[in-house]
């Protein structure tokens, strides 16, 4: 689904790369999470994975172009980063243009895609009008949407309150069961990485490299206390 | 329930009590007005009685002079107002989205900006002689800098993540990109200047009419060569009314184009 060879990124002006020599693959609807400290450069590499900027060295390649009327990636933001003025059902259908994608197709997407996050009733209002849990919620839809076959996140339920956060874990954890694409998920929570995750990898250093790269050893589905995950977890922490 | 009633009450109360005050505050003026002119603490003559102005409207009226002036000055307005904005508007987009283009005029501006639109008026005359033309004309000048430059900062400060945003999800061509994040996102910036515009235009404009092109500035200048200047007063008031007329229905349209704001 997705290879990364190589990469590295160093911004601008900068002196050392931010990351160099990265090599992970994500494979057809696996989920990966990739944990990291703060500034290590885990956006740095989801922009990189997203072609939002261009790499220094090395590549990313998906080996499949894209099907009709959809796109190969999306990215779900950390702050949402809904328009503030567009109405939700808007927001949720931004990334449709130049699919080539009949009107009805578009609304019917949308609709789709409202009623997986459970906001149906939603389309109509504008972005300062709901919550920040549905804010979030909102910006899912919006990269689902598109139908993407690898889904980017960075860092998505950082902003919200611990509740909020595990509720819309759970549901983003059903919402992949049914659409089954791949994600690569980005946090710095180790318990969120190893609930969520098929396999965790973890970035560190400077320049940072990928120190820790191992399959979650837990069936799904998964309970939060699972001995399991939490011996998983401690190790995970051993590496950051 | 029983206090969202009262709060309402106390609302409503409150505005009754500004309208009142408000008004109170409109009567004073115009005893201070009034005092002015009893015991002549202006110049003999160039003060007129207050309570002469509804007749000087009612003169102005029925000799035909006040509607003509009004049409002749709203077509000044329309014009130097209308040029002005698009001009104004255009160039600073441009100017904030292109680099070559703001490398390229940044030095002409700064020579041209602190130029006032009225010592344009010498050339207005050259140009189209006193006509509608060369008072629209000078009109626009102030009007153009006031659109640019808010557009131009608008422009500046929408918050470059929606950008990323933009070419994250198939927006990142320039048409996209312009219409989806960058006019929206300085939709207010340039809609406040667009509105300070609508007031600007009538500041400019009735100073290019003192120099004779028709309207409500020649008018004023007419009367007041006769010492007329209760009717000058009436023009005065004629501005103010079309004025908050104006700058009501461009805040309207403000508010409707702004409703996604919280
Ligand atoms: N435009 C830039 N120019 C130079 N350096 C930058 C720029 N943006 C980010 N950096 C640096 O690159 C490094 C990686 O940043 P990045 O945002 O990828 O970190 P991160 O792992 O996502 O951190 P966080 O968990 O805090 O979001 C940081 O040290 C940061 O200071
Ligand atoms: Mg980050």
């Amino acid at each position: 689904m997705l290879e990364v060879r190589d990469l590295a990124y160093r911004f601008p002006g900068a002196e050392a790369p931010v990351f160099e020599g990265l090599d992970f693959t994500i494979g057809a609807g696996e989920f990966v999470a990739l944990v990291g400290g703060s500034g290590v450069g885990k956006s740095t590499v989801l922009r990189n994975v997203a072609g939002l900027i261009r790499p220094s060295s090395g590549k990313t390649a998906s080996p499949q172009a894209a099907e009709r009327g959809t796109r190969d990636t999306a990215f779900v933001f950390q702050d949402t980063r809904l328009l503030p003025w567009r109405r939700i059902r808007a927001n949720v259908g931004y990334g449709l243009a130049g699919l080539g994608l009949s009107r009805s197709d578009k609304r019917a997407r949308i609709d789709e895609v409202l009623t997986l996050i459970g906001m149906r009733d939603f389309g109509p209002r504008w972005p300062h009008a709901v919550s920040g849990g549905q804010a979030q919620r909102v910006g899912l839809a919006r990269a689902l949407a598109v139908h993407p076959r690898l889904l980017l996140m960075d860092e998505p339920f950082s902003a919200v309150d611990a509740l909020t956060r595990q509720r819309l874990q759970d549901e983003l954890l059903d919402i992949w069961r049914r659409l089954r694409m791949a994600v690569l998920f980005v946090t710095h929570d180790i318990a969120e990485a190893v609930y969520l995750a098929d396999r965790v990898c973890v970035l560190r250093g400077a320049p940072a490299g990928i120190v820790f790269d191992e399959a979650v050893p837990a069936a799904r589905p998964r309970r939060r206390n699972d001995p399991d995950l939490q011996a998983f977890a401690a190790r995970v922490a051993d590496h950051l | 329930m029983a206090s969202g009633g009262n709060s309402g009450d106390a609302r409503g109360s409150r505005a009754l009590l500004r309208i009142g005050l408000g008004a109170l505050g409109v009567a004073a003026f115009v005893a201070l007005w009034d005092a002015a002119y009893v015991f002549n603490w202006a110049p003999r003559g160039t003060l007129p009685d207050p309570f002469a102005v509804p007749g000087a409207l009612l003169a102005e009226w029925r000799n035909d002079r006040l509607l003509p002036a009004v049409g002749s000055s709203l077509v000044h307005y329309v014009w130097g107002l209308g040029v002005g904005t698009v001009l104004g508007f255009g160039v600073g987009l441009l100017s904030a989205t292109s680099r070559v283009f703001d490398d390229a005029h940044y030095m002409l501006a700064r020579i041209l900006r602190p130029i006032p639109p009225l010592a344009w008026v010498v050339f207005a005359i050259a140009w189209f002689q006193v006509s509608h033309a060369g008072a629209a004309f000078v009109i626009s000048i102030g009007v153009f800098w006031v659109n640019y430059f808010a557009t131009a900062a608008g422009v500046r400060d929408v918050d470059p993540r929606y950008y990323e945003l933009a070419r994250a999800f198939g927006h990142g061509g320039f048409i996209k990109r312009v219409g989806s994040v960058t006019l929206p996102g300085a939709a207010p910036g340039i809609l406040s200047g667009m509105r300070t515009g609508v007031g600007q235009a009538w500041m400019t404009l009735i100073a290019a009419e003192l120099l004779g092109v028709p309207g409500m500035g020649q008018e004023m200048n007419a009367a007041a060569g006769v010492g007329a200047y209760d009717a000058v007063v009436v023009y005065m008031l004629a501005i103010s009314l079309i004025y908050t007329l104006s700058d009501g229905v461009f805040a309207l349209i403000e508010k409707r184009l702004l409703r996604w704001r919280p």
